[in-house]
């Protein structure tokens, strides 16, 4: 289960950010970018929570 | 792990010896820098009773509330490199961001300006980290109020506590400020300007109490939680900053990499200052950049953080921090209010983050501000609790929460950041000074290191001197020469090292037996 969480959580990440590259390079509409980065946003903060360790062992 | 003994704690440990506990606990002291991690949520409910309570003096009190780190970190709990890089990491990417790069925008900032001097600023900031603060955390291993305690004795600390719970309050006043602009969007609420000192509008008003109502009350109910969600936040939390400024590049007429710079020079920085703001220069950004942590390099309160260290060059992870949000969130946060300034927009961080990035952009600015105020208004809390240190944790957190918010209500505090950020950096950095003389020059003088401890001493007249003084000299430099709040923390340093040395020389020499006597 980890692993497939994980993969989404880059996904959401990479929603997140490449999108904008796309409007720089004017192959992609703003409202187009704003969507798709908030769906990584999205996909990001329902993954990504369950899978991050909570408390490291010993952490600071 | 390595649990404490029971034995060696403070009657309020006895009662969370479990493993549970202890782990919880430990998650809260990354977050803490002034008095980390010793009383927090789960230590609230087991309160000493007042009749105990009563009878125990003020520094008793006080360590109480400290019990928990009184000893040296020891060796199985140190970290290795990861936990510092996405500590600092996450630390410094925040929502105070999206105010600091506009404000160098509004102060008129050129580009080439802005761009060296933040990269030379944040590598004497990282050089601080390394070879001030990190070397005394590593070999000392002890906190910041442990460390203080046996330099400056224990009502020193108080007052130095008190200074430091009312400059937590107003950071994350300004945190809530940032937070209200976005909250606000949807309620078309009038935004405050860049030059708005007090509340400007009742929706302004009613915003910022909602959204401190919310953050103290889930800072009071689940601070754990939200540490670890500001930690799942702040990878995401970078990419909106590079996603928000790289799309609205185009908007501002850059259509590819070598169109950046000259519309970096014509457009973003333009090197002329929005009316009223003084004209920033190479050097006031660098300064700025060097002193915006000035209390946790400088001022040492990243000894909390930084003793947790293998070896004191850990402190070259701080660089984490201040090339991902010192440099490109700034420069990133730059661009998008330049954007805001061409279409006649609004300017402040929530209407910004929107015109970068959508509805993301608004969660970010809310989601950045609420986790950075959330920690802070726990430090403030621990702080705040040297006063009241029989007071539930939930009752400080609320009052804390409450001058927070009021804070909050002048945009002052958020408009004028750049400003309120070096006053605090520079308030608290001569107890830094101080450790730095005691630990290092002392020593090599003959003089003894924690002299008040060793003589019992409650309230340390060197240091005390070496603090006031120094304040009173910068304040001179400031009206008799002129020379801005921003620079103002390099000759402080010196002055409180010098003032303290040389007072120290006359405590100890004039009180009896040194160090070196008594090695003779």
């Amino acid at each position: 289960m980890k692993p497939f969480l994980k993969l989404i959580s880059a996904v959401g990440l990479a929603l997140t950010v490449g999108p904008a590259f796309l409007v720089f390079a004017g192959v992609m509409t703003w409202h187009r970018y704003a969507t798709w980065m908030l769906v990584g946003t999205l996909l990001w903060f329902f993954s990504a929570p369950f899978w991050m360790k909570h408390h490291e062992e010993g952490s600071m | 792990m390595t649990a404490i003994p029971v034995a060696r704690r403070g009657p309020r440990e006895r009662h969370t010896a479990s493993r549970g506990v202890e782990r919880k606990r430990r998650g809260l002291e990354r977050f803490v820098v002034i008095a980390p991690k010793t009383r927090g949520p789960d230590l609230a409910r087991f309160p000493n009773p007042p009749s105990m309570a009563s009878k125990r003096t003020l520094t008793e009190r006080l360590d109480a509330i400290n019990e928990y780190d009184r000893q040296p970190v020891p060796d199985s709990r140190l970290q290795g490199p990861s936990s510092f890089a996405g500590f600092y990491a996450g630390e410094h990417v925040a929502g105070t961001e999206f105010v600091i790069g506009p404000l160098f925008v509004a102060q008129g900032v050129s580009a080439a300006d802005l761009f060296l001097g933040l990269l030379v600023g944040d590598l004497l900031a990282v050089l601080s980290w390394t070879f001030i603060c990190a070397p005394i955390a590593v070999r000392t291993r002890l906190n910041l109020y442990w460390k203080l305690r046996r330099i400056v004795g224990p009502r020193l600390l108080f007052l130095y506590n008190i200074v430091n719970a009312l400059m937590f309050c107003f950071l994350a006043g300004s945190m809530i400020s940032v937070a209200a602009t976005a909250v606000g969007i949807p309620f078309h609420m009038a935004m405050p300007g860049l030059n708005d000192l007090y509340p400007n509008s009742l929706g302004w008003v009613v915003t910022v109490l909602v959204v401190g109502s919310v953050v103290t009350v889930l800072a009071i109910l689940g601070f754990e939680e939200i540490a670890h969600f500001s930690k799942v936040a702040s990878p995401w939390l970078f990419l909106v900053f590079v996603a928000s400024g790289v799309a609205v590049l185009r908007q501002l007429g850059v259509t590819s990499i070598h169109d950046f710079w000259r519309v970096a020079n014509e457009r973003i920085w333009t090197g002329v200052p929005m009316q009223g703001r003084v004209h920033f220069t190479f050097w006031h950004v660098t300064f700025f950049a060097w002193f915006a942590n000035m209390a946790m390099h400088l001022g040492m309160a990243d000894m909390t953080i930084l003793r947790f260290a293998k070896k004191w060059q850990y402190g070259l992870f701080s660089s984490f921090g201040m090339y991902l949000g010192h440099y490109v969130a700034w420069i990133a946060s730059g661009i998008l209010v330049a954007l805001a300034l061409l279409h006649g927009g609004q300017v402040a961080p929530g209407p910004i983050a929107y015109l970068g990035a959508g509805a993301s952009g608004l969660i970010a600015v809310v989601l950045a501000s609420w986790t950075t105020a959330n920690p802070t208004i726990y430090r403030a809390g621990l702080a705040m609790q040297t006063i009241t240190p029989d007071w539930r944790r939930w009752k400080v957190t609320a009052v804390v929460g409450a001058i927070t918010t009021l804070a909050a209500l002048f945009p002052a505090l958020m408009m004028r950041l750049l400003d309120f950020v070096a006053l605090y950096g520079l308030l608290l950095m001569p107890m830094g000074a101080v450790i730095f003389a005691d630990y290092w020059i002392l020593p090599r003088l003959g003089l003894r290191q924690d002299y008040a401890e060793w003589r019992k001493i409650l309230f340390a007249w060197p240091a005390a001197l070496a603090w006031f003084a120094t304040l009173a000299a910068c304040l001179l430099i400031n009206r008799v020469w002129g020379l801005q709040i921003f620079f103002l923390g390099l000759p402080g340093w010196f002055i409180a090292t010098g003032i303290y040395i040389g007072a120290s020389w006359i405590q100890q020499r004039s009180a009896g037996p040194t160090l070196v006597e008594e090695r003779a």
